[in-house]
């Protein structure tokens, strides 16, 4: 709570937190919020301007925009979250592991790691796509697989740290079984850690997913998302280049929001890291996972 | 006048915050003489001493007179100012290690500094830093000016920074804690260096420490800081001797205990002595 | 010095050989058989399963794994990737000439990243906090929010279209450049330009900063010492920029119908043309861990510390 006060202290952190709540939620009560079925067909209405009933007009079939982007929050937010949520805990698992209890498993693990890092992120993605074949699902399923073993990397790293601190030996030390020491002092202590690399890794996620999409590797017609529409629009785009509106400023917005709200995490989880030196560090990182994800978008 | 250097009404305060850092410093310093600053850390003592270099980071705000040598240094233009730092005010860093660009040998920031002040070409730079680094007992100056930082102890950086000013013969040294950072036998054979300094060059110096009995060894003058003020100025002789403030008092009496007690360990005349 | 290159060269190989072998794996993780994929590619009406036999024992596909192996291996190392299941053209020749075109576009966009980056994080550090320095901030936010897509589309719409001033696409001259590489820089120096400004910034604080001012130096040449600190942590960082662009050009190269392997992977992805996708994946990852080998060589050429401790 302390920490969403902190965050709210800021008034731009206060608005990206608000617009990436509002996206969430939207995203999850498409079916009530959106005024149209996203995939009505109206063709007496194509390409017609915001009107009352449609108020960001239709598209080249005369769908309703505003359902269409409404309902296009799922697979470009909600599900990409999933993923980057799942990727983030396989990493975890593995990076707790290896962090933890060292020696040979460590080093087994960190080989496999090495060995899946040592593909760049995109090519492992779009390989996996290859084989997989097209669609959203495989897509997001070459995501988990391709970014879990850096997430497992970066976790190690934080995780190795926390061991060595003495409380930890000490734990060890009168016996306390590895299991609780993780749950009750590893697990909390290195949160706000994963929390920053997550985050920062998300909002270039959403702007990847949408990406594959709009190359047509993605999500297949006539399900809406944000990436794929702003392809549709891409074919009239010399005749009607205001359809790429709509899509493009919602995904701009949003990315801002999710990058905004990352960098005012970082700060409010960790003050400590305010001074100069370790606040040019912690930004690499959060560069570097930028780049990350960033990779194909 | 007398006073190579007068410090009047200055005043030092953070201009961000509002924070008064010095309130109102007032001394001088003689021709040829040291003047020591003494104090705990955070006492004003290293902002004092960039205040007279007027080097404070850009959000430190200072006011008052700094009259050097008939001048007055806080009206003089950033430009004027640049071209008395290092010729005729020369700092000499507390930590040797980091005073040089990690990423260039030692000799570039000798060229560059000397290029500027004198013109002089390549050749003769090397030939007076030759001499000069001979002469704070530095063996193979040549290997030492291509060596870089981290390749060198933080002893022999601080005699290079030594010999450098040897070279510019500036008119006033000033040393911010130059022996802080270093072992005891290094920090032994830097004080030699800096008393050689005055006694070959006969500079004014302002010596920061908080090592009293390096500061007794050095200086003709004490001037003792704490909290930002100046509490006590005096002869050497008078504050070792008869200190009025309590604060010097006390700092004289932990640091005579710590010798005794040092004494007592070690069971006869130790290191300490020096 | 010496060792250190040779050590860290000779590591590469190792992780040459992994990746061919994950490369060669690769294959198996798809739910189709291939022999039933280069039939349906070559439009065979049914396929049988005497059909689908009769493929496999032409692929060599019914021998051994690691025999398999070995022989592709061996075959990869003559720049032998099979042929395309699509065409049935030799992968080389489709690949061979896409890479090169991907490759010159990658330099020219290094080349652009490094140029904005280093030139704007430069001013901006040493115009902390006033109006320049934040409006760039800005707009790099912004910048770095908005999919690569999007901007070169809506470049494409004002400057080929609306001002008829640069090609659309393809890379008929050098004009056929700028609008993809300027599309990429935008895209990536937004990155680039916070790490230098943050380490500019950083170096301001350094105590040799203070020894140049105090030795009386110019601000132009204490300017270019904290240019050439923060360089050289950055150098690394941009070494490995060559492999992340490289790989990344893919959405671009589809944009600005750009005849490189972004474009190739492409097709060869959605029409299922496995040999192709698997070269594609190898020359990628090849490239990716010299690329990173030699950043690696670089920097420990550039850093002091490393080159007096090896």
């Amino acid at each position: 709570m302390n920490m969403l006060k902190q965050i709210l202290k800021d008034r731009l952190a206060g608005v990206s937190l608000f617009i990436v709540a509002i996206t969430i939620a939207a995203g999850a009560f498409a079916p009530w919020l959106a005024p149209h079925d996203p995939n009505h067909i109206h063709m007496e209405l194509r390409y017609a301007g915001p009107s009352w009933d449609f108020p960001l007009g239709n598209d080249h079939l005369g769908r309703d925009v505003l359902s269409r982007l409404i309902f296009g929050i799922r697979p470009s937010v909600l599900y990409v979250f999933a993923a980057l949520l799942a990727s983030v805990c396989m990493g975890a698992i593995v990076g707790f592991i290896a962090g933890y209890f060292r020696g040979r498993t460590d080093a087994v693990l960190m080989r496999v790691v090495d060995a899946m890092l040592s593909f760049p992120g995109y090519v492992l993605t779009l390989a996996l796509i290859g084989m997989l074949g097209v669609g959203l699902e495989n897509i997001l399923i070459a995501f988990v697989l391709s970014k879990w073993a850096w997430f497992a990397r970066i976790i190690r790293t934080s995780v190795m740290q926390i061991a060595e601190t003495d409380y930890i030996k000490y734990s060890k030390t009168i016996g306390v079984g590895h299991l609780s020491i993780m749950a009750r002092h590893i697990v909390p202590v290195s949160l706000p850690d994963i929390a920053v690399i997550a985050s920062s890794a998300f909002g270039s996620m959403v702007l990847q997913i949408s990406g594959f999409s709009f190359l047509g590797l993605g999500i297949q017609a006539p399900h809406a998302e944000w990436g794929m529409m702003l392809n549709e629009a891409r074919t009239v785009m010399f005749s009607k280049p205001e359809l790429m509106l709509a899509p493009g400023l919602t995904i701009i917005l949003v990315v801002s929001a999710i990058n905004f709200l990352s960098d005012a995490l970082q700060g409010a989880l960790d003050p400590k890291l305010m001074s100069s030196k370790a606040k040019f560090q912690a930004r690499t990182a959060v560069s570097a996972a930028r780049l990350q994800g960033k990779e194909v978008a | 006048m007398s006073h190579l250097l007068e410090v009047s009404n200055l005043k030092i305060w953070d201009g961000g915050t509002g924070d008064v850092i010095v309130p109102g410093s007032s001394f001088h310093v003689k021709p040829g003489s040291c003047l020591a600053i003494v104090g705990e850390s955070g006492s004003g003592k290293s902002v004092t001493c960039k205040a007279i270099m007027r080097l404070n980071k850009a959000g430190i705000r200072q006011s008052g007179d700094l009259v050097f040598k008939g001048e007055n240094l806080s009206r003089l233009t950033e430009r004027e100012m640049r071209k008395k730092r290092g010729k005729q005010l020369c700092m000499i860093m507390q930590n040797g290690m980091r005073a040089f660009d990690p990423s260039c040998v030692v000799g570039v920031h000798l060229q560059e500094t000397l290029r500027r002040h004198f013109g002089w070409s390549k050749d003769e730079i090397t030939f007076q830093m030759k001499i000069a680094m001979g002469s704070v007992m530095l063996k193979n100056p040549l290997e030492v000016m291509n060596k870089y930082p981290h390749q060198l102890s933080g002893g022999m950086l601080q005699r290079v920074m030594i010999a450098l000013a040897i070279v510019l013969e500036p008119d006033l040294i000033v040393a911010d804690e130059p022996t802080t950072a270093l072992d005891t036998i290094s920090q032994f054979e830097v004080v030699d260096q800096f008393m050689q300094l005055r006694e070959r060059m006969g500079c004014s110096m302002i010596f920061v420490s908080h090592d009293l009995a390096v500061v007794r060894k050095i200086s003709d003058e004490v001037m003792v800081m704490k909290d930002g003020v100046i509490v006590e100025q005096g002869t050497s002789q008078a504050i070792f001797a008869d200190a009025k403030h309590e604060y010097t008092r006390y700092l004289v009496s932990t640091k005579q205990s710590l010798h005794q007690h040092f004494k007592r360990v070690m069971g006869g005349s130790g290191v300490a002595e020096r | 010095m010496g060792w250190y290159m040779a050590k860290r060269g000779l590591y590469a190989i190792p992780m040459m050989i992994v990746i061919s072998f994950l490369t060669f794996i690769l294959i198996h993780l798809s739910p189709m058989d291939p022999a039933e994929v280069v039939l349906e590619a070559q439009g065979v009406p049914q396929i049988t399963p005497e059909l689908i036999a009769q493929t496999k024992a032409e692929l060599g596909m019914d021998r051994p794994f690691l025999i398999r192996y070995a022989n592709w291996l061996i075959d990869c190392l003559q720049l032998d990737f099979g042929h395309s299941y699509v065409s049935g053209e030799p992968v080389w020749t489709l690949l061979g000439p896409a890479f090169l075109n991907t490759l010159q576009l990658t330099f020219a966009s290094v080349i652009a990243v490094i140029a904005l980056s280093v030139g704007l994080g430069v001013i901006c550090a040493l115009r902390e906090g006033r109006l320049l320095d934040r409006s760039v901030r800005g707009v790099s936010f912004f910048l770095t929010s908005m999919p690569s897509y999007l901007l070169a589309s809506l470049m494409i719409w004002y400057f080929a279209v609306k001002l008829d001033l640069l090609p659309t696409s393809g890379m008929a001259s050098s004009a056929s450049y700028v609008l993809p590489v300027v599309v990429i820089a935008v895209n990536y120096a937004g990155i680039y330009f916070r790490m230098i400004r943050s380490s500019m910034i950083s170096q301001l604080h350094e105590d040799y900063v203070l020894y140049g001012r105090a030795s009386g130096l110019s601000e132009t040449t204490i300017t270019m010492h904290m240019i050439r600190n923060s360089l050289q942590i950055a150098i690394s960082v941009f070494c490995m920029a060559v492999p992340i662009i490289l790989g990344s050009t893919v959405v671009v190269e589809n944009v600005f119908a750009w005849p490189g392997l972004g474009s190739l992977s492409m097709h060869a992805i959605l029409s299922r043309d496995f040999p192709v996708i698997q070269a594609y994946v190898l020359v990628m990852a090849v490239a990716f861990v010299l690329f990173n080998t030699v950043s690696d060589m670089v920097n420990a050429a550039m850093n002091p510390k490393l080159r007096g401790d090896l």
